[in-house]
């Protein structure tokens, strides 16, 4: 006799919501619109803090939920509709070039996805319950987000790159370690939103000096000049 | 307490300088901000003396042997570069007509840059550490696009993207290692204290501990420039103002590094000392053969020396990947000694870019005959980095050969390799900076401003023959400290 399983339990919501996170970095690699990039990363912001809504009222952890409102805030509205400014602000429009195409990259997706199971497959034995296969979900979804800054050429895509593994980052803090302590995660929080402002005046630098965001342009300051 | 005033100090600067940072008033405000820190570190010294290791705020800032000499040795450094930068940022000013604005962003960012570091060797929770990290790389990044140019921007945005995702990494790190002592101390700010992970790290979980470990190597290490993952670093020092090069040289690289050694002592205490050793070693090795042979191909003056920050690195992290009092000793002073000499050497070869207006090797030649105040410095500075002994640097590595030879006898050749390769990449560039014919500079300046950097040589002399019995205990104690 197998024990039904209780679909709408705390637990197998988060492993759903862990899913959905796997596949929404997948999206990411695939997606070569900028725009549409900006909005699976705001999906992914709210994602995150639901999740962290989920750890919340799993552990009775009342610090949880401002964590999770504070993600909401920031990874599900604010950044997202900053970069759509800046996207309107700047005038950059159409596909993101690819240094690599877009079923190569899934492939190489995959690979990444077996090898952070392999990796944290070990791991689970000291992991609660709750948040079995967490970790390799995370460490996925960090390595696709890397994957994605190695493959793209426009300076704002490898923004959204570097945001994704942030996000990632967070889905491991809160759901395999079922949060992290809060003044840590409020730091943290604090510099990314700094990173943000600075990488915004970045870009009007770059424009400024370049008259474009391809990182092309990037590429003088080699070895042997 | 004191280590709140140090602290506090230090943070009360950035706002200050952001409000009144620019013109003659900025410049000097700065030097008196760092030198009140520099008071306040030597009466946190007096303290220790007295009481041992210090904690406040709940044990969430805490201060060992170890932290102590890195705050002291910061607090001189950032002391004695707010003192160069005096001379040094009016001549920037003037040349490159920059605004108030700019004035004060410098101030502003420079300070919050020293008091972050501070932040991190202060911090007891691993957690702030990374934020401490964070905050200092954001204000360099401002700091290396301060020109706003084609190369100071690419530098930057480099820069930023390469140790974002390795601190990104180092997270990563972070997280895991609070998922491995969650069993173990429960949750809650207590599981990322350091001195208490380290009173129970044997009962971590192994295998968390050793990809802890790889996450935070490889995130951190992109910090200490390690290879292969350094290509940031010489773009960003070739870019910044060299006042910027000379901290980030010679003092990010050891907070960084600072970092992965406590982690190290984690490790080691959860899986036994050889996983993490090796991996140090091996990193050590590579960064050091890599940037030595690199520096034979360089010839823009402040590429070079940045390349010969990665090179002391890779010998600091095989000093600590061999282990051993003497080995960690021997460490801990070529971190002293690294961040002294490597400091004046970019205080000097500052002046003279500013001089000739070029950073070519090519340009900079015959200065000991037209401008003997900075020859001499030029002379010193980088024969002291260069080993030569009375520095400290030929005592250092004397040391970590002699325990390469005891320990791991087939490092030996590699290691006296790559140093050998340095010494061949530097010195005929040093000869002809000094001896070659003349090449009339663009400016005078005063070599007045110069007087912070034979301070600092004279130092690293001093530390070579003679090492007060204080520090010198606290050298020994961070052998045990890290065990």
């Amino acid at each position: 006799m197998h024990p039904a399983i209780d679909w709408f339990s705390l637990p197998s919501l988060l492993k759903f919501l862990a899913a959905w996170m796997l596949l929404l970095s997948f999206a990411l690699l695939a997606q070569r619109r900028l725009l549409s990039l900006i909005h699976l990363l705001a999906w992914q912001g709210v994602t995150l803090a639901v999740s962290t809504a989920l750890v919340a009222e799993l552990t009775g952890d009342r610090l949880l939920w401002l964590s999770a409102a504070l993600t909401f805030a920031l990874k599900g509205l604010l950044v997202p509709t900053l970069l759509h400014r800046l996207l309107r602000r700047l005038q950059v429009r159409g596909d993101v070039e690819m240094s690599l195409n877009v079923t190569s990259t899934q492939l190489i997706g995959i690979v990444l996805v077996i090898f952070a199971f392999a990796l944290a497959a070990p791991l689970s034995g000291a992991l609660p319950a709750a948040t079995h296969g967490m970790l390799g979900i995370a460490l996925a979804a960090f390595l696709l987000a890397f994957l994605m800054m190695i493959t793209r050429r426009k300076a704002i895509s490898e923004v959204v790159g570097f945001l994704a593994m942030d996000n990632a980052l967070f889905f491991a803090a809160t759901s395999a370690t079922l949060g992290m302590p809060l003044i840590v995660e409020l730091g943290v929080a604090l510099d990314a939103l700094i990173a943000f402002v600075i990488l915004g005046v970045f870009f009007f630098h770059i424009r400024e000096s370049f008259e474009s965001l391809d990182l092309h342009w990037l590429e003088h300051l080699r070895e042997d000049q | 307490m004191i280590l709140l005033w140090l602290l506090g100090s230090a943070l009360a600067g950035v706002p200050i300088l952001a409000f009144w940072g620019d013109g003659r008033k900025g410049r000097w405000l700065f030097v008196a901000i760092n030198f009140l820190v520099l008071l306040c570190s030597v009466l946190a010294a007096k303290d220790f003396l007295q009481h041992g290791p210090l904690a406040a705020m709940g044990e969430e800032l805490r201060m060992d042997a170890f932290s102590l000499i890195l705050v002291l040795l910061n607090s001189v450094v950032g002391m004695m570069t707010a003192w160069f930068s005096a001379g040094y940022w009016q001549q920037e000013v003037q040349h490159h007509s920059f605004g108030k604005g700019r004035q004060r962003l410098y101030h502003a960012m420079f300070q919050s840059f020293l008091a972050t570091m501070l932040l991190a060797l202060l911090s007891n929770n691993l957690g702030i550490l990374w934020v401490a990290l964070e905050g200092a790389t954001l204000s360099t990044v401002l700091l290396v696009s301060l020109q706003r140019s084609g190369e100071s921007l690419e530098a930057a945005w480099k820069y930023f993207i390469l140790c974002g995702v390795g601190l990104a990494m180092a997270l990563f790190g972070t997280v895991l290692l609070y998922f491995a002592a969650q069993p173990v101390l429960g949750t809650g700010a207590r599981a990322l204290l350091w001195s208490a992970l380290h009173h129970h790290a044997a009962s971590l979980n192994g295998t968390v501990m050793a990809l802890t470990f790889v996450f935070i190597l490889v995130g951190y290490g992109t910090k200490v420039g390690l290879a292969p993952l350094n290509s940031w670093l010489p773009d960003a020092h070739a870019a910044g103002p060299s006042t910027v090069s000379a901290v980030l040289s010679g003092l990010l690289l050891n907070v960084a590094l600072y970092a992965i050694l406590r982690y190290k002592s984690l490790a080691d205490a959860a899986l036994g000392p050889v996983f993490a050793s090796r991996l140090l070693l091996a990193f050590g090795l590579l960064s050091l053969l890599l940037a030595a042979f690199s520096m034979l191909r360089q010839h823009d003056v402040k590429r070079l020396f940045a390349y010969s920050s990665v090179e002391h690195m890779g010998i600091i992290c095989i000093a600590f990947g061999l282990g051993g009092p003497l080995a960690i000793f021997a460490g801990v002073l070529h971190m002293l000694g690294h961040s002294l000499a490597k400091s004046s050497v970019f205080f000097s070869v500052g002046r003279a870019v500013q001089e000739s207006d070029s950073r070519e090797l090519e340009d900079l030649r015959g200065i000991l005959a037209s401008r003997p105040v900075l020859g001499w410095s030029l002379l010193l500075s980088i024969l002291a980095i260069l080993g030569m002994p009375p520095g400290s640097l030929f005592l250092s590595e004397f040391l970590i050969v002699v325990a390469s030879i005891q320990q791991a006898w087939f490092i030996t050749p590699l290691l006296l390799l790559g140093l050998g390769t340095a010494f061949a990449a530097i010195l005929p560039r040093l000869l002809q900076m000094l001896y070659g014919a003349p090449n009339s500079p663009k400016v005078m300046l005063s070599s007045k401003d110069l007087r912070p950097a034979f301070l600092q040589i004279l130092a690293v002399m001093t530390l070579g023959i003679w090492i007060p019995a204080s520090l010198d205990s606290w050298m020994h104690s961070v052998a045990g400290i890290l065990q």
